[in-house]
């Protein structure tokens, strides 16, 4: 789902009377979206190049090949790899120039969504919202396929909020806490990342835990957008605006 | 319907789209500018993890007890070549090292100098560049000693560990700066876990750099050559795997 809602600015600015659209996300969550759409694909990319180097991964600070992994993995297939043969340089070479753009666009996205109030205004979960009852009627509306509640169609739902935050402020997050922890040179500058990690190879599994969890949360988007109408919802994630149900306009 | 067929299509062109995406990143980093992009990655990582590192903060020493049952040995098992198998068969009293270049006094320093020196021991993970860690202990000198010894040069900036492997007809090689080289953590190995280095490990001496993955610990270290520039060392780029595979120079990440 990639609605961002903005309720509102839709009301002041383009809920007028007869218009059937709203304006929905903001620009800065546009190019967000767009950039990390482009970023953690190569992440995932070069990231399973990099683990077919090594395609084991253990609990604690150590493991290697006489050690015993909690998990082995197959080796990933090449059109799942970026770059599409084995080449750990370049796919180390992605990986860490893209874990900069995806962890300061984070940073950067972070801060203007404090400062526009989207967090607040879109994100902040409401008290009676996550109550159970509440909770339940949102996964019936959603097995309805209702995305929207008449009343503030631009707003998010209550699912699609958790989602978010998910998304945003625990799985990025941990994928970067996680990539630092496995860096010799950062463990050195901030030796806590051993600590709340549990050390560079738990850091390690749990990088490879966040980044299969990520790409569920990308699943889930995908189906989303695509039975909430998909020319609506990409094209409002590129324009803006968001064109509303003809049931509920 | 025409909601089913969009979004059969969506599928689809999601499918061609993410194809299309990586077969993408394989074009587009053959474009100069991108390539070049891509590969700054490297020296923003080393300025950003430079500036909140300490110049000399410690990595982690770990207690005997969580020290890996069996440290594996990576890259070369044994040179083999006629000189360093005369040198193993004597258990190395031929040896010696070298350090030269930029430096006041050239030295040729051998093993039982070389063990007679101030030594740190240290217990350390040992990340490799492919994804795993091993932790061991490590004994040895310095290296800021030794280049002190030598009296180190103040136009030298690097440091080259020329060694006595080779790979695919290459000799191995491998550089740090100067931040690295007097780190009181980068010390010439002649021990490890309580014994002297065994041959798989690098005998006689190898580096150990410890804010960096494995590939920098240059093993069968024969020559220490400080440099001003890294610009006529092999294929320029300050080692083999750097030369020849195109790993980053800086492997603090």
């Amino acid at each position: 789902m990639a609605s961002i809602a903005n309720p509102e600015v839709a009301a002041d600015e383009e809920g007028k009377p007869g218009q059937t659209t709203v304006f929905r996300h903001r620009l800065s969550t546009r190019l967000w979206h767009w950039l990390n759409a482009l970023t953690i694909f190569i992440m995932i990319g070069s990231g399973l190049g990099i683990l077919n180097a090594h395609p084991h991964l253990y609990w604690g600070q150590y493991g290697a090949n006489f050690d015993h992994p909690w998990l082995n993995l197959p080796d990933w297939p090449s059109w799942l790899t970026i770059p599409a043969h084995y080449n750990l340089a370049l796919s180390r070479r992605w990986h860490l120039f893209f874990a900069l753009v995806l962890g300061f666009a984070l940073v950067a996205f972070m801060i203007v969504s404090l400062v526009n109030r989207h967090f607040r205004r879109d994100l902040a979960l409401r008290a009676e919202e996550v109550a159970p009852r509440n909770l339940w009627a949102d996964v019936k509306a959603h097995l309805e396929l209702r995305f929207h509640d008449p009343d503030r169609p631009g707003a998010y739902n209550t699912l699609q909020k958790l989602a978010y935050i998910v998304a945003i402020f625990i799985l990025i997050p941990l994928m970067i806490l996680t990539g630092l922890a496995m860096s010799p040179g950062m463990d050195a500058a901030w030796p806590w990342l051993l600590v709340v990690t549990g050390g560079r190879q738990s850091a390690r599994s749990l990088h490879f835990i966040g980044m299969a969890l990520i790409c569920l949360f990308i699943l889930v988007h995908l189906v989303f957008v695509a039975l909430a109408g998909p020319i609506n919802e990409i094209a409002s994630m590129i324009t803006g605006r968001w064109r509303l149900p003809d049931d509920e306009a | 319907m025409s909601r089913l067929v969009s979004r059969r299509g969506l599928v689809t062109g999601a499918a061609i789209g993410a194809g299309t995406l990586l077969s993408g990143c394989d074009r587009v980093i053959k474009v100069p500018a991108v390539h070049k992009l891509i590969f700054s990655g490297e020296d923003i990582q080393r300025t950003l993890q430079r500036a909140v590192m300490g110049r000399d903060a410690l990595s982690h020493e770990y207690s005997a007890s969580e020290m890996s049952p069996i440290f594996r040995s990576n890259g070369t098992a044994n040179p083999n070549t006629p000189t360093y198998n005369a040198l193993a068969a004597d258990h190395f009293a031929e040896y010696r090292l070298r350090v030269d270049g930029l430096v006041a006094r050239p030295l040729a320093i051998s093993l039982a100098e070389l063990r007679r020196l101030p030594a740190r021991t240290q217990i350390t993970r040992h990340d490799c560049v492919e994804g795993w860690s091993a932790i061991g202990q490590w004994h040895g000198p310095m290296l800021g000693t030794v280049l002190k010894a030598a009296g180190i040069s103040s136009r030298a900036r690097y440091v080259v560990f020329h060694c006595a492997d080779f790979i695919g007809g290459l000799p191995y090689y491998e550089s740090i700066d100067l931040v690295d080289a007097f780190h009181p953590q980068t010390i010439l190995a002649w021990g490890m876990n309580g014994a002297p280095l065994t041959v798989p490990h690098g005998a006689p001496v190898r580096l150990r750099v410890e804010r960096q993955l494995g590939y920098k610990h240059a093993k069968y270290v024969m020559r220490i050559e400080a440099v001003a520039s890294l610009d006529n060392i092999g294929k320029g780029q300050g080692g083999y795997w750097e030369d020849n595979v195109g790993y980053d120079w800086y492997a603090g990440i």
